[in-house]
């Protein structure tokens, strides 16, 4: 018998170093772990009593955040997660009735889910609307009529996050230095189409950046797909923390504080601003599920994630940091965490993002009023393939 | 015949409900439409009509098959000297300890790979670490086509090895014999002798990188940053935006109808009749 001879028809010889019973073993661990990611699957989460569905961005059902709540009540807080408001619209449409409890939507996304029959119409009594600074008590894409149907809970805004260490403040005072020949193949994306085109647009000049003509519409699409060339990527949540602190990107359109205050806390020369053109606010809010057969639990989250505790422990959330809209919510964050106020601009005594908001810079962010999201969506689509 | 029937079921059952029967929906689901985000049972030729039309989708197919090409010709390329050795020139069990070792690479899940693969290419990573004080670089990766295509083989090359070398092994030792004892040289034995005759098993290795990389969502989107995007990438966005799993099943049917055109010649070309060399 030469070795040429020496075929593996018997593939017993490759487990030689496993022994069957560590065979099983590894088998069974396999078997558990598709058990674990059974349990992981969405909706129709848990009818128990003891728990609140909640459906929202990632990192609202953090420890951090929801720890006094499920104290209080003996509940256990069950987050699950979506980026970006179609994949809610599409969770909400899609899962079993009961499946949540409180959805967490961005505001433009608030007049569909009441359309639709989602959300139940709430008591503005019920919530510290007075605490909250006066811009926000009367949210309009909250209301529909005098009938409250969402309470924010969160706001933010989107301009320009920037290495500091490749541009300087004065680079960044117009979205013009996204074409910058610095930072060619350096111009990251966030991959939503909302918030990037929402940007480009007041570029474009156009006072209502969600709301313009056709022709203005053919125009954003030419100022975007301009940009390819200078386009490094697009980016998931995630991707956009790593590719700004490994430095693949040094420049993404249509983020803002939420992505780069986590990072400066870690030391990566980052920064945000609204350039002169203006920006745009995201804002978070909370409504009840019509379906949710907990409504008054869900009613009490609001009320917690509304309440100055809440507020000033959701500015702070591990995943990524936020504004937030009760004044109340301020003092505590400024008596607990005055540097963390600091770096989110919501102290009393120095310019502060409600300040920004006066300056009149931010357009609150919308869904396309004369196109459909699908036009939007699919030239976005068109841009990524470029 | 009854012990094929009793033994064989199973899994042909098996096929039929997790194969054919979701494939059938996927299909049936291209008919249908999107309305406020919610799915309708339809009989509409609109989501084909899109998807055909759509620039983005014919440069995604365009870009993706020859990514998946090219993976194909170089994994096969690389793994072959290493196929080579491991079958050819090596002590039993050493080769056994190595093919050993091809197979633990699969031990931990495939994105896990990748995202540690990102930390060597980022650019201030291990590898531009490494060149920076031989005077080269920094040599970006991540986020282009080369990012998606070094995935791709963090995928595929073991599997083409291991592949390669079964073919290689079960190349009769009596031809390569022959050939040596006629004065046939070493590249002429494994172009003329050995090639030919491991044809259907290296034909098949090309085959499973092809289909692997064709359809790979992992690589293209964390180490080649969606740009441009490929067709999985385009599935997972037609149903991000807008909740259209119609359009995405249709992406989803034209690959899969590609995958069995190319199955089919390339198994063609490992099976059929080579100008009657044989």
């Amino acid at each position: 018998m030469t070795e040429f001879d020496g075929k593996i028809t018997d593939f017993r010889g490759l487990l030689h170093p496993l022994n069957r019973r560590r065979f099983l073993q590894g088998a069974s661990a396999l078997a558990g772990a598709a058990a674990v990611g059974a349990a992981n699957a969405p909706a129709p989460a848990y009818a128990d009593d003891k728990v609140l569905n909640l459906l929202s961005w990632p990192g609202h059902g953090d420890p951090a955040f929801v720890k006094p709540f499920e104290d209080k009540y003996g509940v256990k807080v069950v987050a699950k997660e979506y980026v970006g408001g179609e994949p809610m619209l599409a969770l909400m449409n899609q899962s079993p009735p009961g499946s949540f409890d409180v959805v967490l939507a961005d505001a433009e996304y608030i007049h569909m889910l009441q359309e639709g029959g989602f959300i139940d119409k709430m008591n503005p009594a019920d919530y510290p609307l007075a605490d909250y600074w006066p811009e926000f008590q009367h949210f309009p894409p909250h209301w529909v009529g005098e009938d409250l149907y969402s309470v924010m809970i969160r706001f933010g805004y989107l301009g320009i996050a920037y290495r500091t260490d490749v541009l300087s403040a004065q680079d960044v005072e117009s979205y013009k230095v996204l074409w910058d020949e610095k930072i060619k193949g350096k111009v990251g994306f966030f991959d939503w189409y909302l918030p990037t085109m929402g940007c480009l647009s007041l570029y474009d000049g156009n006072s209502k950046p969600f709301d313009i003509s056709a022709d203005a519409f053919d125009k954003l699409k030419k100022t975007m797909f301009s940009l390819k060339p200078q386009a490094s990527g697009f980016y998931s949540m995630a991707d956009q923390f790593s590719m700004l602190t490994n430095g693949t990107a040094a420049a993404i359109p249509g983020i803002g504080d939420w992505v780069v205050l986590l990072l400066q806390k870690n030391g990566v020369p980052v920064s945000a601003t609204v350039p002169k053109e203006g920006g745009i606010q995201w804002t978070e809010s909370m409504s009840i599920v019509s379906s949710s057969t907990k409504k008054d639990l869900a009613k009490a989250f609001i009320q917690y994630a509304s309440s100055p505790e809440g507020q000033a422990r959701s500015a702070i959330l591990p995943a990524y940091w936020a504004s937030i809209p009760n004044k109340k919510g301020w003092e505590v964050l400024n008596k607990e965490h005055p540097a963390d106020a600091k770096a989110l601009r919501l102290t009393f005594d120095e310019r502060n993002v409600m300040d920004e908001y006066k300056d009149g810079k931010i357009h609150i962010r919308q869904t396309p009023v004369q196109q459909s999201i699908e036009d939007w969506n699919d030239a976005w689509s068109e841009f990524k393939a470029m | 015949m009854r012990f094929a029937a009793v033994w064989g079921l199973p899994p042909l059952l098996w096929q039929l409900a997790f194969f054919v029967t979701p494939l059938g929906f996927l299909v049936a689901m291209t008919f249908w439409s999107v309305k406020n985000f919610r799915l309708i049972p339809d009989a509409t030729l609109a989501n084909w009509r899109f998807i055909l039309n759509a620039g983005f989708f014919r440069s995604a197919y365009v870009y993706t098959f020859w990514l998946a090409a090219l993976t194909a010709l170089i994994a096969s390329l690389v793994a072959f000297p290493a196929a080579y050795t491991l079958a050819y020139r090596l002590k039993p069990a050493t080769r056994r300890f190595l093919i050993f070792m091809l197979v633990v690479p699969f031990f931990t899940s495939y994105p896990v790979r990748i995202y540690s693969t990102q930390i060597f290419f980022s650019p201030e990573g291990i590898i531009n670490a490494l060149i920076a004080p031989l005077g080269f670089g920094p040599v970006s990766v991540l986020n282009t086509p080369t990012g998606t295509v070094v995935g791709y083989l963090v995928l595929t090359l073991p599997l083409v090895v291991l592949l390669q070398t079964f073919a290689l092994m079960n190349v009769p030792k009596t031809l390569i014999e022959a050939a040596h004892n006629l004065g046939c040289g070493r590249l002429r034995t494994i172009l003329t002798v050995i090639v030919p005759s491991a044809r259907v098993g290296l034909i098949v290795a090309a085959t499973f990188t092809f289909v692997l990389a064709f359809g790979d969502y992992v690589a293209p989107l964390y180490l080649g940053g969606s740009k441009p995007p490929t067709l999985s990438i385009l599935i997972a966005d037609q149903v991000k935006s807008g909740n259209h799993w119609p359009r995405a099943s249709v992406v989803a049917a034209i690959m899969i109808l590609t995958l069995i055109v190319v199955m089919t010649g390339m198994l063609g070309l490992a099976y059929g009749r080579r100008g009657g060399r044989r």
